[in-house]
């Protein structure tokens, strides 16, 4: 066999080798969701969303862990959203080349890169306890608004760059002032854009357990919370407490359990892309 | 690109329509000046975009100004709505004064200025928005609330551009939809609604077909009227066809300016003439 | 009127930017206040050399070590496994895939990490232990062989598509040269446009290795909770995360060296991942020189 055929059948190998790997990870990954599918769908049903904690598997639900969540994800938003995205406004449309901004921008993607329990030891000492919110809805919001908004301020920065300036332009020119130009067109022009990462940034914080863990989230919570001040649970953390247990009923209760937190993170992922395509049609300038 | 006989026809032709204008130009006492600029040097960083430049321009008229690329035209134009303040290491020295206010002093209010002189920008640039909308928003940016009165200024705006009767029946619908010659029109439209005295125009036909071209320039010899309208182009016939005056630019100078019958026939720098007969540029 | 406004906007949206810099400057202090209370009691030789980490039983050790090898080993069999996938990945989109193919597949791919890491967890502690276990006798129920390849699938995405950016940056030029002279598109792969694109992988694999190590439910879940200065990956072992969230179930007083023990954990955690993303981004910025 000469060079040349046998290293036709090398590029010819790595091409299997390469569509192989490129699929190798999501199949895995839908095998997993077979299993846990298999293992927990019987398990769901009505009562299982609406029932209240437990020691007895079969009668245990995760309807304070549910509405934990909705009140985490609901006050996270409140918080992170308008910081968020004024951050990336400002650093687009305000801020000189220089110092300042430099240091902003090297800062928010180093906080990009803090591991999300280290957030938790943040929202431990500050607001837990330096601030006396005690393990509360509202501790593990905020921090949870602190770990998402570097995601929400990249993207409106890009979403915002993606304006162009002859737009500015005109409106400036026909005396509008900054903010005025921002407000009535760079905002509305690029809100798709701004809306899509902020619902990737919030799926990606529902379905955060160790920073909450550590600002104090029970395991077991008996109520809804019912204010921003009540001690909670959430759905993460109801799964891996099931999954500590040694009975294999709680298995049973993770995997449908897990179910729900994948059907809720994947749609709104989905939700997000479909607002990205729409978006990127209506934007042709 | 011109042999001076054509350039003579070109001239020639506009003329007998125009001379009337021309000579009330030239009829006008001096102290009736629009704008004036004097000594005005601007820098970006260390870069002198514009050298030493004094001119004096007249109400009701147009005045177009030409140059190769990077001649420091545009720059010129964009000196009167302050829209280079926008651009990192701007700096303006000198002195420009509209209707006897100096812009870069007297603690001027940049959104005050800028409704007293609209822009047209070289490619049509309408806001992702309703035609209706594109019109009224400089009106709403006011604080206008008078929905009859807004109404009435689009009606009266688009008229002007001569696009009613082409969008009157759906003002709804996204400007970007409109042709290119139509979204320019718009543009101007959109200018003349927040009721400048001076309008400003940078190439305003470089992106547009020679039909859409024709009617802008029929557009801007009607405007004449009512505004003071400074002009960039590219395009010498444009130049000849629709301007009063005329100013040459060169590397950031002011080479030469006057009636554009006669920048066009005698220029009196070589390098206007070099410019104009196609020599470089 | 408009001057004033416009001023309150403009300071309003600054102090929001600023919320970055308080966050910044908050986690260093916190983790540095509480470290240098732990460190008033707890010797740092001991911190630094001691194998044993038992600051939860009556006989206390304060050594670091464990939970450093812990978190090590699991990062290190995750790269293992993202590595050479995440790579194939890349090359395969980069230089063989069609276009269309490749719009469709990166975004899926992200969906790798887009699943909640308790899942994960989940994943590695009820399918794939059970699953290596029925050919590896002796291997534990915790391990970090499962956490660690579990760990490796979810972090594929950054391989391949920050890898995968690096080699289309590479000008096709040198593409054409290679193929020009006969190569075939592996050749051209490992010869030219992986050496070209070598920093920009590396920042991938840098990104890659300091998320791994920053995770935590994981290895809380699946790799047991049991620090122990070993490589043996199939037995149970702690990272400095798993630690933290141990500790952090628990009823541990406050202002007590326990609680100040996941402090210490926590700084040890931040340095380690600060200085890889400093690396990542100090690269990433020479490389970008490099092409522009």
């Amino acid at each position: 066999m000469n060079r040349i055929t046998l290293n036709r059948i090398k590029d010819k190998g790595f091409l299997v080798t390469g569509i192989i790997s490129t699929f190798i990870g999501l199949v895995l990954l839908l095998i997993f969701m077979a299993d846990i599918f298999i293992e927990g769908a019987p398990r769901i049903s009505w009562k299982f969303i609406v029932s209240l904690p437990s020691r007895i598997p079969e009668r245990a639900g995760i309807y304070t862990a549910m509405m934990g969540s909705v009140w985490v994800l609901i006050l996270t938003t409140i918080i992170s959203f308008p910081i968020g995205v004024s951050a990336g406004i400002y650093l687009e449309e305000y801020a000189k080349q220089g110092r300042l901004s430099r240091l902003l921008e090297v800062n928010i993607s180093n906080l990009a890169g803090v591991p999300s329990i280290i957030y938790g030891l943040l929202g431990l000492e500050i607001f837990a306890r330096v601030m006396r919110l005690g393990s509360s809805v509202l501790a593990g919001s905020i921090t949870l608004a602190l770990l998402i908004l570097p995601i929400i301020i990249v993207a409106t920065r890009e979403s915002i760059k993606a304006v162009p300036q002859s737009i500015r332009d005109a409106s400036y020119a026909l005396g509008a002032s900054k903010w005025q130009t921002i407000y009535r067109q760079v905002l509305p022009a690029s809100f798709g854009g701004i809306l899509t990462g902020v619902i990737l940034a919030l799926s990606r914080a529902v379905g955060e357990a160790a920073p909450l863990i550590v600002v104090g989230a029970l395991a077991y919570v008996p109520f809804a919370p019912r204010s921003p001040l009540d001690d909670f649970s959430i759905l993460p953390i109801q799964i891996f407490n099931w999954i500590s247990r040694p009975q294999h009923g709680f298995i049973v209760n993770a995997a449908a359990a897990i179910i729900i937190l994948l059907i809720i993170t994947f749609a709104m992922n989905g939700i997000a892309i479909y607002l990205r395509s729409r978006w990127q049609k209506r934007v042709s300038w | 690109m011109f042999t001076e006989a054509e350039i003579m026809d070109l001239i020639m032709t506009k003329d007998s329509k125009t001379e009337h204008l021309v000579n009330d130009i030239i009829d006008k006492p001096v102290e009736e000046h629009k704008i004036t600029t004097k000594n005005v040097n601007v820098f970006y960083g260390d870069f002198k975009a514009l050298k030493n430049i004094s001119m004096k321009i007249r109400p009701f008229s147009v005045t177009a100004l030409i140059g190769p690329s990077g001649c420091g035209k545009s720059t010129y134009l964009r000196v009167f709505n302050r829209m280079n303040d926008y651009i990192n290491g701007f700096r303006l020295e000198g002195k420009v004064v509209i209707d006897g206010v100096n812009i870069y002093k007297d603690k001027i209010i940049l959104e005050k200025l800028r409704k007293e002189v609209g822009m047209v920008f070289q490619k049509p640039n309408p806001f992702p928005k309703s035609i209706f909308d594109n019109v009224a928003y400089g009106l709403q940016i006011q604080g206008m609330k008078d929905k009859h009165f807004i109404n009435e200024r689009v009606e009266t705006s688009l008229k002007k551009v001569v696009l009613w009767d082409e969008v009157k029946d759906d003002l709804k619908k996204n400007a970007l939809a409109l042709s290119g010659g139509q979204q320019q029109r718009l543009c101007i439209a959109r200018t003349l609604a927040v009721e400048p005295n001076i309008i400003l125009m940078d190439e305003p036909t470089s992106a547009l077909d020679p039909i859409s071209t024709g009617k802008i320039e029929e557009l801007i010899f009607e405007l004449k009227n009512e505004y003071t309208i400074l002009i960039v182009t590219h395009n010498m016939q444009q130049a000849g066809r629709v301007s009063d005056r005329t100013a040459f630019f060169y590397l950031g100078e002011l080479i030469e300016e006057g009636l554009t019958k006669n920048i066009f026939l005698n220029p009196k720098e070589e390098r206007t003439e070099n410019y104009i007969t196609g020599r470089f540029g | 009127m408009i001057r004033t406004r416009e001023q309150i906007i403009e300071t309003f949206l600054l102090i929001s930017a600023f919320i970055t810099i308080f966050t910044t400057v908050g986690i260093i202090l916190v983790l540095a206040i509480e470290a240098f209370k732990f460190f008033r009691e707890v010797s740092v030789i001991e911190f630094f050399t001691s194998t044993e980490w038992t600051p939860l039983f009556t006989q206390k050790h304060y050594g670091i070590l464990p939970l450093l090898s812990g978190t090590l080993l699991t990062s290190f069999i995750a790269i293992l496994v993202a590595l050479p996938i995440g790579l194939a990945i890349a090359i395969y989109l980069s230089e063989y895939a069609p276009k269309q193919f490749r719009t469709y597949v990166k975004p899926s791919l992200e969906l790798l990490a887009a699943v909640p890491t308790v899942v994960y967890g989940f994943f590695a502690l009820t399918v794939v232990t059970p699953f290596l276990q029925s050919f590896i006798p002796g291997m534990s129920g915790f391990n970090s062989l499962s956490a660690g390849f579990v760990m490796g699938i979810m972090i594929i995405p950054i391989v391949s598509s920050l890898s995968e950016d690096a080699l289309n940056a590479v000008p096709a030029s040198l593409r054409e040269a290679s193929y020009g002279m006969g190569s075939t598109r592996l050749q051209t792969a490992i010869k030219v446009t992986v050496p070209a694109a070598s920093s920009g992988i590396v920042v991938s694999v840098i990104l890659a290795i300091s998320r791994a190590i920053g995770e935590t439910m994981i290895v809380a879940i699946a790799a047991g909770q049991q620090p122990r200065f070993t490589i043996n990956p199939l037995v149970p072992v702690e990272t400095l995360t798993a630690y933290i969230v141990q500790v952090s179930l628990g009823d541990v007083q406050h202002n007590s060296v326990e609680y100040r023990t996941i402090f210490a954990a926590g700084i040890t955690l931040f340095v380690f991942t600060f200085i890889l993303n400093s690396v990542s981004h100090w690269l990433k910025n020479k490389y970008r020189e490099k092409y522009e």
